[in-house]
C-alpha cells in the first residue's frame, strides 16, 4: 500500500484552458495498492480536473502530440515518460505547443 | 516542383528504416548527461539522442538565434526592425532573444535598433471589450519591461487602410553585394566617433488607442460573412499582415520580424499548398520575403522547434500571453490549418524526422523571378507576385495602372490570386446558413450587391477605388 502523494500539477501554451483557465493546482493523490505513475495519473487528472474535450488533452493512454511534459523542470522522456514513479513533492508540468492551445 | 518534398517525406518510406527506429526509440537507453558538456545532468532532448543539460541549451538557444541573423545578413547595422509579437510562446521568445542579443557586449552584440507591434485580434475572435483590455494591459508590461518602443494596434485598424498597402514601394534600389560590409563600416564609425548609441530608445510608446465603437461589428461581420474555419484563418492571417506590413511602413521600419518556428512553417507549408498557395511557398515561408518592396518580413525563429521554443520559455521563464485564437478548442478537422496541423504532430511524435524533413525543402522552391515581369502583377488581397499570370493583371505600379485599368464590368476576383478568390467566394456563397445570415446583414439586396457590399465597404477598402471607378 503506498501513501498518499502530493504533487503540483501546472499547466501552460493554452492546455490550461481545458481546466477552466486554471494554471495550478496543488493535488493529492490518494493511497492505492500500486505506486503511482505518470500513466495513472492522467488517467487521475483526465477524471478529476479535466473540464471538458478530454480528446484535446489526452490520446490512448498518452498526452495528445503537441503538449510536452515536464517532470521536476525536465523533459519527461528522460524520466521514462508514462513509467516514470511519482515522488510526494513532484512537479508536473504540461504545456501545449499547439496554435491556439 | 513538390517532388522532392514528397520523397523526402518519411510516409513513404514506413516500411525498414524506421521500424527498427522505433523500436530503438521504444527500449530507451537516453543517456540521463548532458552531450555538450558530458557532466551535468540532462533537463532536455532536442532531438533523439540529443540530451541537453540547462546551461547548454541556453547557449545552443542563443548562438542559434545570432547564427541566424549573421549567415543571413539581412538586417544592416543600425536599421530599425519592428518584432511582431502576438503574446505567443514563439514570438515572445524572438523578443527576448533579441533583447538578449542588445545586452551583449563587444562584437556579438546585435547593432539593429528594434520596436515592437502587437496585433489585437479580440474583436476578430470574438473577445469581449474587457478581456480585450486585460491581454493588452498584460502584454504592455511585458513591452515595457524591454524599453523598446511599442504600438499597439486593434485589428479594425485594418479597414481603414489607405489602398496602397499592397502596392509594393519601390525598394531601395537593389543593394550590391558589399553592401553589408560597407554598411557596418559606416556604422561602427559613426558609433566610436559620436557616444550617443543608435539602440537609445525613444520614450515612445503608443497604448491600446481606443477602437472606434462601429469599426468592431464591421469586423465582426466581415469576419461571420465567412463561412468555413478554412477561410476565416485565411482571411484573419492575411488582414493581419496587411495592418503588420501598414505599421511597419508608417512607423518607419525597413523590415518586419515575424516569430514562426519550424513547427508552424512545417504545417503552414502543407496546409498552404492545399490552399492553392503552392506558388507562394517559397514566399511564405523562407527566410526573408520582399513581396512589399520596402518592408521586408524576415522570420528569424525558423530554425527552432516548438518544443526547443516552449522548454526555453519555461526554463528560463520568458514571458507570454497566451489570447484564444479562432481553433482554440477547435474539435481536429474543423478546418484545413488545424487539420494539417494535428497530421503534422502526430506524425512527428511517432518519426521525429518529419518537421525538419518539411522543412528543409523550403531553400529548394523555386524564388520566382523579379526581373521577368515589369511591372509585375499582384493578387489585390495577399499581394502575391504571380509569375505566369495565373490570375487576371493588376499592376502594381501607379502610371502602368492607369493603362491597365479594369473594364467597369470586370469581376473584382479576377484580380485575385487563386487562393484569395477561393476565400472571397467562401464569403458570398450561398449556403442555407450564410443566406440567413446575409439576408439580416443585407436585407432586399441582390446576391451580386451584396458580393460587391462585401468587398467594397467590409472586406477590402482597397477594392474600394476598383468598384466605385
Amino acid at each position: 500500500m503506498a501513501a498518499p502523494v502530493a504533487i503540483h500539477l501546472e499547466f501552460g501554451g493554452g492546455a490550461e484552458l481545458l481546466f477552466n483557465g486554471v494554471k495550478e493546482h496543488h493535488v493529492t493523490l490518494p493511497s492505492q495498492s500500486e505506486p503511482w505513475d505518470v500513466k495513472q495519473l492522467l488517467v487521475w487528472i483526465q477524471r478529476n480536473l479535466l473540464k471538458e474535450r478530454p480528446e484535446l488533452f489526452v490520446q490512448g493512454d498518452s498526452v495528445r502530440p503537441g503538449i510536452l511534459v515536464l517532470i521536476n523542470d525536465a523533459d519527461w522522456e528522460l524520466m521514462g515518460e508514462l513509467d516514470y514513479r511519482l515522488q510526494d513533492q513532484d512537479n508536473i508540468v504540461f504545456i501545449s505547443t499547439l496554435h491556439g492551445g | 516542383r513538390y517532388l522532392s518534398l514528397l520523397a523526402g517525406f518519411p510516409m513513404c518510406q514506413v516500411d525498414e528504416d524506421y521500424h527498427d527506429e522505433l523500436e530503438r526509440a521504444g527500449a530507451p537507453s537516453v543517456s540521463k548527461q548532458c552531450v555538450k558538456c558530458k557532466e551535468a545532468t540532462a533537463a532536455v532532448v532536442i532531438r533523439v539522442g540529443d540530451t541537453f543539460c540547462r546551461g547548454c541549451f541556453k547557449e545552443y538557444f542563443i548562438h542559434k538565434f545570432r547564427a541566424m541573423l549573421g549567415k543571413n545578413r539581412i538586417i544592416f547595422p543600425g536599421e530599425k526592425v519592428l518584432l511582431a509579437v502576438s503574446g505567443g510562446p514563439s514570438s515572445c521568445s524572438m523578443l527576448s532573444q533579441v533583447q538578449e542579443g542588445l545586452s551583449q557586449n563587444a562584437h556579438k552584440k546585435l547593432r539593429f535598433s528594434p520596436g515592437i507591434v502587437f496585433i489585437d485580434e479580440g474583436g476578430a475572435v470574438g473577445q469581449s471589450a474587457e478581456e480585450r483590455r486585460r491581454t493588452a494591459a498584460e502584454l504592455e508590461a511585458v513591452f515595457k519591461a524591454t524599453g523598446f518602443p511599442f504600438h499597439i494596434v486593434p485589428l479594425e485598424k485594418v479597414l481603414d487602410l489607405p489602398s496602397k498597402v499592397l502596392m509594393a514601394a519601390p525598394s531601395p534600389s537593389e543593394q550590391p553585394a558589399g553592401a553589408y560590409k560597407t554598411a557596418v563600416g559606416h556604422f561602427l564609425q559613426s558609433s566610436s566617433s559620436s557616444s550617443s548609441c543608435v539602440t537609445q530608445q525613444e520614450e515612445k510608446e503608443s497604448s491600446l488607442p481606443d477602437v472606434q465603437e462601429s469599426s468592431t461589428p464591421l469586423l465582426q461581420r466581415l469576419m461571420a460573412s465567412v463561412e468555413t474555419l478554412t477561410a476565416r484563418e485565411d482571411l484573419l492571417s492575411t488582414l493581419r499582415q496587411h495592418l503588420l506590413v501598414h505599421t511597419a511602413r508608417s512607423e518607419g521600419y525597413s523590415k518586419l520580424m515575424l516569430g514562426d518556428s519550424c513547427t508552424r512553417l512545417a504545417v503552414k507549408l502543407l496546409s498552404s499548398i492545399s490552399l492553392g498557395r503552392g506558388a507562394q511557398l517559397a514566399q511564405d515561408t523562407g527566410f526573408s520575403d520582399s513581396r512589399f518592396g520596402d518592408v521586408t518580413l524576415v522570420r528569424p525563429m525558423r530554425d527552432y522547434s516548438a518544443k526547443e521554443i516552449a522548454f526555453y520559455n519555461r526554463l528560463f521563464s520568458v514571458p507570454s500571453v497566451s489570447i484564444p485564437s479562432l481553433d482554440t478548442k477547435a474539435p481536429e478537422k474543423a478546418s484545413i490549418q488545424r487539420l494539417t496541423e494535428s497530421f503534422v504532430i502526430k506524425l512527428q511524435a511517432d518519426f521525429p524526422s518529419t518537421v525538419s524533413t518539411i522543412y528543409r525543402s523550403v531553400p529548394n522552391l523555386p524564388e520566382l523571378n523579379r526581373t521577368f515581369y515589369n511591372p509585375r502583377p499582384c493578387c489585390s488581397v495577399c499581394a502575391y507576385t504571380s509569375f505566369n499570370g495565373v490570375f487576371w493583371v493588376r499592376t502594381c505600379d501607379e502610371q502602368a495602372a492607369v493603362r491597365y485599368r479594369a473594364p467597369e464590368t470586370a469581376d473584382v476576383r479576377t484580380l485575385l490570386c487563386y487562393s484569395c478568390q477561393l476565400t472571397i467566394k467562401d464569403m458570398v456563397s450561398q449556403s442555407p446558413c450564410t443566406a440567413a445570415g446575409s439576408a439580416l446583414l443585407f436585407p432586399k439586396s441582390t446576391q451580386e450587391e451584396k458580393r460587391k457590399h462585401v468587398l467594397v465597404q467590409v472586406c477590402c477598402p482597397l477594392f474600394r477605388e476598383l468598384v466605385e471607378k
